[in-house]
């Protein structure tokens, strides 16, 4: 149990750290680097909670696709970052005032704040134990059964973010060669070839 | 023994410091956006944490539903901004006044 906590400070300082360093740092390219460790550890505490397959899942999803695509924008891009950084120090007292009144307000509801005791027996789907069902396992039983619809509009959400990044970003270039399958289809053998009856020995003259 | 408070708080951080990075960086469309995944991880901590302390499945596989549509407004976010850059030649956030709004 020592271990654990000692993992979760490790896990949970080394995540705020870096997210701070996401929005400070003057390089998008460190900003992304530093999201891609937050990302790791925040894995590392999805992993302390026992979700072990959402932890694998941010990993392999964010850090490797995400992530990948944000770096490759940011390095894409020919944009002058120092200049997007002007009004850093204007904006920063506004920011910190909302966001230290928002924190104070957030962390004044969790020392408010009880779980009623009756809530872990109304769970609506309690979690098999470990030893008998892996997570993975546990998931992929309600996933599909009941909670099929919503993985349906799962991928139905992601099918619209396909057809709608490659819609947004493809740009038609008109020295491109095609095909064009009608005038294949339209294409007759009389235009197309011709048949001689050629003499033995005495070749043709085109 | 870490218990659900340590989580929570250490979302309601990884949160605020997420609006924080909106407020700082208004003019940088790409930080604006990490700003935000910051803030979906922290309400996915949040979801997982309530799923262990309250010993409930369906945190996760909510969880696992927040995590697919990050992805796909990553993506959409990001063609957006492929597509105004190449218009514009810019992604500052002031000169995205196209329509006068």
């Amino acid at each position: 149990m020592a271990l654990a906590s000692l993992f979760f400070y490790l896990f949970a300082a080394v995540l705020l750290a870096s997210a701070l360093m996401v929005i400070s740092s003057k390089n998008p390219v460190h900003s992304v680097l530093f999201l891609i460790l937050a990302f790791l550890n925040g894995a590392g505490l999805f992993m302390l909670t026992g979700a072990e397959f959402l932890a694998l899942i941010l990993i392999v999803v964010y850090v490797g696709a995400v992530m990948v695509l944000f770096l490759f924008v940011v390095m894409m891009l020919d944009v002058d970052f120092a200049e997007l950084r002007q009004g850093f120090m204007q904006y920063l007292p506004v920011g910190a005032l909302v966001g230290i009144v928002f924190l104070v307000e957030l962390l004044l509801v969790l020392g408010a704040y009880t779980l009623s005791p009756i809530a872990a027996e109304t769970a609506a789907l309690p979690t098999p134990p470990v030893d008998q069902v892996s997570n993975a396992e546990a998931l992929g039983l309600v996933i599909y059964t009941r909670y099929a619809f919503y993985f349906q509009v799962c991928g139905l959400i992601l099918l619209v973010a396909m057809v709608g990044a490659i819609v947004l970003t493809l740009r038609s270039n008109p020295k491109a060669k095609r095909q064009d399958v009608a005038s294949q289809v339209n294409r007759r053998p009389e235009e197309a070839m011709e048949v001689r009856d050629v003499a033995s020995g005495k070749g043709l003259q085109m | 023994m870490i218990g659900l408070s340590h989580y929570l708080t250490v979302a309601a951080i990884l949160f605020v410091i997420g609006v924080f990075g909106i407020f700082i960086n208004r003019k940088n469309v790409i930080v604006i956006l990490m700003s935000i995944e910051l803030i979906l991880l922290a309400v996915n901590i949040n979801f997982l944490a309530f799923s262990e302390a309250l010993n409930d499945l369906v945190g996760q596989v909510f969880a696992l539903f927040v995590l697919t549509v990050a992805a796909a407004e990553a993506a959409i976010g990001l063609a957006i901004l492929v597509a105004f850059f190449r218009n514009r030649g810019s992604i500052a956030v002031e000169d995205i006044d196209t329509l006068k709004g």
